[in-house]
């Protein structure tokens, strides 16, 4: 899309008033913001330091993937393996940035600091505004609720796992793959990523057993071009 | 040592992506299979990690507590609960059915 016609599109939904972004955004903020609770005690839980929990919820601010971290070194991955089933669930950002930053229109000299708010919440807030001053306000003020509190909560949910001690007791366990099926249930529009799913989850599991930690996900990730070829040849077949 | 040498690595990787996505010039990244595959590729990495989470135990595969609560996310996820209420049942349940020795 250009960026004019982006604006077009823009115009057509008509004004909101800045309160009710705000609204929206702070509803995504605070409701997320909490979710670092569970990445806190999830992170002290597998074993990482206070110090290494809260550097991840500085540093790399995208929950799916610090999830992945933890879960990865945890189950005794490699650091490299485990870095690299983190980075590419990250690599979904980058395409939040490429629409983002046609409707921000941010100097370039402010983008380095934007870009660590570039994820899920914000692009969703910010792509739902009808006006540029809309999808700014979304995105600063979503960025800015979700990075306070998602970093407050970590730390109090780290501080927290090291209270109560034995995290598994209490199904704290449980917390890290919820979240992950959380942010799955809404991509499954269609059969495509159903399928793209039920093979992950069967290299997933299936491999679990005879790779090293870490390197079953990685495999998983093939799903997708596995998927898309087939459904490629399925199509080129119909045409025929 | 090794895990700081994977926060490190991660916060990089993450940060470069995010800022590569609002530097790039538009248009660069948006051919429709890329596009495609972009969609796709966290719908594999987040089932593989849901299925793992759910059901290994190091290298091993089990069915325990976790697979209950991970069955009561899912109801919360149908019936449109709110995330945190989704993650809230998973823990519960769990929790719950561990202590009555499952």
């Amino acid at each position: 899309m250009t960026e004019q016609t982006a604006l077009a599109d823009k115009r057509d939904g008509g004004g909101k008033p800045d309160s009710a972004v705000v609204r929206d955004a702070l509803g995504v903020g605070v409701a997320v913001g909490l979710s670092g609770f569970a990445f806190g005690v999830t992170s002290a839980g597998s074993g990482l330091t206070l110090l290494q929990t809260c550097a991840l919820s500085l540093l790399v601010f995208t929950g799916a993937s610090q999830f992945a971290l933890v879960g990865a070194l945890a189950a005794g991955g490699n650091p490299l393996t485990a870095a690299a089933g983190a980075f590419f669930l990250g690599v979904r950002n980058a395409f939040y940035g490429l629409r983002l930053s046609q409707l921000l229109a941010l100097p370039r000299a402010v983008r380095p600091f934007a870009a660590q708010w570039v994820i899920d919440e914000t692009a969703a807030v910010a792509l739902a505004q009808p006006t540029r001053r809309g999808v700014r306000i979304g995105f600063a003020a979503t960025g800015l609720s979700l990075y306070v509190l998602w970093n407050l909560t970590t730390l109090l949910g780290a501080l927290g796992a090291e209270a109560i001690g034995d995290t598994d007791a209490w199904g704290l366990d449980a917390a890290g793959p919820a979240v992950f099926l959380a942010l799955l249930a809404p991509m499954l529009r269609t059969g495509v990523e159903r399928a793209v799913a039920g093979l992950a989850v069967l290299l997933g599991l299936g491999l679990l057993p005879v790779l090293p930690a870490g390197v079953p996900v990685l495999v998983a990730a093939l799903a997708a071009p596995v998927v898309l070829w087939a459904q490629g040849r399925g199509a080129r077949e119909g045409d025929r | 040592m090794s895990v700081w040498i994977a926060i490190g690595v991660t916060a990089l990787g993450c940060y470069v992506v995010k800022l590569v996505g609002l530097l790039v010039p538009a248009g660069a990244l948006e051919r429709p299979l890329v596009k495609r595959l972009a969609a796709l590729l966290p719908v594999a990495l987040l089932a593989a990690l849901t299925a793992q989470q759910t059901f290994a135990d190091g290298q091993e595969l089990v069915i325990d507590a976790r697979a209950a609560g991970l069955a009561a996310a899912a109801v919360a996820l149908v019936l449109r609960a709110p995330f945190l209420l989704v993650v809230a049942a998973a823990v519960v349940v769990t929790a719950g059915v561990r202590a009555l020795g499952g």
